[in-house]
């Protein structure tokens, strides 16, 4: 027997609805108002009513269809699951050759590579507090330095994640070492993961390197180089996280990220760079938080506003170019330094919106991280909670398993269009690099961070162990905080030191002048000349040093 | 217990030394210290310790709130000596972020007056700064007084 399809409205619907919002309101007295950190109001109760089923082909359409609302993929999470890419980094190069090689040894087919904080400030190790160096990140300042931490790793078999920002010396450091291990540069894949130099500028997060137009500049011509001498790589990382992370809203982020990918897209356009070349390789990283519903239909929406975006405003035409893909890290603002080991359930739930919203690959908090760097033990808990929910819990049997639910599919549309509203607003502003230029986006971050707080304060937001449920658990028995070896970081500042005076002073000099010279030139490629200069021992921070003196130093921009 | 107001209001320094740029925490309290009544001088994350020092002297200010995320705050102690060598000793110094419980002990007994972890409240924070402002004002007046022939 086929089963007809039902018509609203329902014999009965209406009588039975009255009856239910009758007796609902007198159980409940006084309802209370809900409404999500993006800002929508959230009914008690979602029925039929609520949607429009003739919207289906159009807004959701079928897994690995446009506009991918269920999905990029027409497998998805029931072919592959998502990858599992730990961001790991500490201490000296030959530290993270330790660790990588234990990771491998496990099994992981991919890694990645997260700098020491000396990095991101654009300087070398020999330029700091020592106290400070391999406290968040490796230190890595030369292709020797890549070389030793990345001893006995496959590459050109491993894809490799670097938390590289503008003007990107981990990728050169990395091509330096292929060259030396005569791996062809076509073979190495990865992602240039801290590539959105705006996001940068707008969440102050830890970068300030190169001044904006430098860094637009820089990306373009990263780009460039990327696609055209490494086709498996992705250059272009879109990071919503930064923004997250500093206090937007999930839908404001989603509407800064879009916006920021259609302003990278614009700008290689402009360089003369194939749209559909280009979009192949984008890539998106977002931040999950602990609202629940809100994180899945943040990233529905988001899959389906991207697709309509890359075909209909920026013109592309292959499929491959419409889907959203993004990498997801649970999010660690959520997380608290009271009873620590709530954490765990903190990271399982926002892992599980993460895999109930589709994503391609994922980064699961370590319960400690409120508090300090994960040890060993408790990054392993993190894997093993993506283990759990993997194998254990069945979220991967079924496509987008939420598709269909009255609430989740009306939260889907609000949050779209909300986003598409934060998306106008930006527009209006000429474009989310003139949008951060002017401080604008700042602002809306500040204001959001600081409303998100006040919740806190005045009790409407819910946080166990911190406005509720408190309990004294202070100095919980953790064990002594993991920190670099001093006195083997001071050798290798003497190490890195002696190497800079061994070096041929006129073949630095004769490479730095070229990359000052490209960063005047436009029909040069400035990448191109940090990955020459990389490769006769310019150091990261002489890189970041020069081209900060010719393009402009990035001021921080604070907005009050 | 009503937090001491200072006339002229406490003068607080909001900074962020080091490397690390995570500077939502200390936009937020810059902001709940100015709603409490206090001029607040706010810089941007990655200040230099001596330029911490200086823009103390400048700005006379009563207290220093330095936020540190990631792992910044291992300096902080050789802030601490920088002010006192400045003759700044009486500047009260807090700080507030992720510091490992580990760690604390060595942050107090270089002279911190506390440290605010996450989840620390609003009214916690601005009534220790209120009162350690007030200590740090006395403690510069009686200064002033002995200097005074």
């Amino acid at each position: 027997m086929t089963k007809e399809a039902v018509q609203l409205p329902l014999p009965g619907f209406d009588q039975d609805f009255a009856q239910w919002r009758a007796d609902y309101s007198k159980q409940i007295g006084a309802d209370r108002r809900i409404v999500n950190r993006s800002g929508i109001e959230i009914k008690s109760l979602y029925t039929p009513r609520d949607l429009d089923g003739s919207a289906y082909e159009t807004d959701l359409g079928f897994p690995g269809q446009y506009p991918y609302t269920r999905g990029i993929y027409p497998t998805m999470h029931r072919g592959h699951t998502w990858s599992q890419r730990q961001l790991i980094g500490l201490g000296t190069p030959e530290d993270y050759n330790a660790r990588v090689r234990q990771i491998l040894a496990a099994g992981a087919t991919a890694i990645s590579f997260l700098p020491c904080n000396s990095g991101f400030r654009g300087v070398d190790c020999d330029e700091v507090d020592p106290l400070l160096l391999g406290t968040c990140g490796t230190v890595s300042n030369t292709v020797d330095d890549m070389d030793v931490a990345l001893d006995g790793v496959p590459l050109g078999e491993i894809s490799t994640a670097m938390n590289d920002p503008s003007p990107f010396t981990l990728l050169a450091f990395t091509l330096g070492v292929a060259k030396r291990r005569g791996i062809a540069w076509d073979r190495i894949s990865g992602t240039s993961n801290q590539s959105d130099y705006i996001s940068h500028f707008i969440a102050n997060h830890m970068f300030y390197r190169l001044s904006l137009p430098g860094s637009r500049r820089v990306l373009t011509d990263h780009v460039a180089f990327c696609l055209e001498r490494l086709p498996n790589w992705n250059p272009i990382s879109v990071v919503g996280q930064h923004m997250q992370q500093a206090g937007a809203t999930p839908a404001e982020t989603v509407g800064f990220t879009l916006s920021t990918a259609l302003q990278y897209a614009e700008d290689c356009v402009t360089r003369g760079i194939d749209i559909d070349v280009l979009l192949r390789r984008f890539t998106f990283f977002f931040d999950i938080s602990i609202s629940f519903f809100e994180e899945i239909a943040k990233f529905r929406a988001a899959r389906r506003i991207w697709a309509r975006l890359a075909r209909e405003r920026l013109g592309a035409k292959n499929p491959n170019s419409w889907r959203f893909k993004f990498h997801g890290q649970t999010s660690g603002v959520d997380l608290t330094r009271q009873q620590p080991l709530n954490n765990i359930a903190r990271v399982a739930t926002q892992a599980m919106a993460g895999i109930l919203s589709g994503l391609q690959s994922m980064h699961t908090d370590a319960y400690d991280e409120a508090v300090a760097t994960p040890t060993e033990e408790t990054a392993r808990i993190a894997l093993g909670t993506q283990n759990i929910l993997r194998e254990e819990a069945h979220l991967c049997d079924v496509i987008d398993p939420l598709a269909g639910s009255y609430y989740v599919e009306t939260l889907t549309d609000q949050m779209d269009a909300e986003i598409l509203s934060v998306i106008a607003k930006i527009d209006a502003a000429g474009g989310m690099y003139k949008a951060a230029e002017s401080g604008l986006v700042q602002t809306m971050i500040g204001e959001s961070a600081r409303r998100y707080q006040e919740k806190i304060e005045r009790g409407e937001e819910k946080v166990v162990g911190v406005n509720c449920y408190q309990f004294d658990d202070e100095e919980g028995a953790r064990k002594p905080t993991e920190r670099p070896d001093l006195e083997r970081m001071k050798a290798h500042i003497e190490r890195f030191k002696a190497f800079k005076e061994s070096r041929s002073r006129s073949a630095v000099d004769s490479a730095l002048a070229a990359l000052a010279r490209a960063a005047h030139d436009k029909e040069d490629n400035i990448f191109a000349r940090v990955v020459e200069a990389a490769g006769v021992g310019v150091t990261h921070g002489e890189i970041v040093a020069c081209l900060r003196k010719e393009l402009g130093f990035g001021r921080p921009l604070i907005v009050a | 217990m009503k937090s001491p107001r200072l006339d002229p209001p406490a003068r607080v320094l909001v900074t962020k030394i080091g490397l690390d740029g995570h500077d939502r925490g200390s936009r937020i309290v810059a902001a709940f210290l100015r709603d409490a009544g206090m001029d607040v001088i706010y810089t941007p994350p990655w200040q230099s310790i001596a330029g911490v020092v200086k823009l103390a002297t400048e700005e006379d200010v009563d207290t220093i709130g330095v936020s540190s995320l990631a792992t910044d705050h291992l300096i902080v102690p050789q802030l601490v000596e920088a002010l006192r060598e400045a003759g700044l000793g009486h500047v009260g110094v807090v700080v507030g972020g992720v510091v490992p419980v580990d760690e604390q002990p060595a942050l107090i007994a270089s002279g911190v007056s506390a440290i605010f972890g996450p989840g620390a409240s609003r009214d916690d924070i601005v009534e220790h700064v209120a009162a350690l402002a007030a200590q740090s004002r006395a403690a510069r007046d009686a200064e002033l007084r002995e200097w005074t022939p």
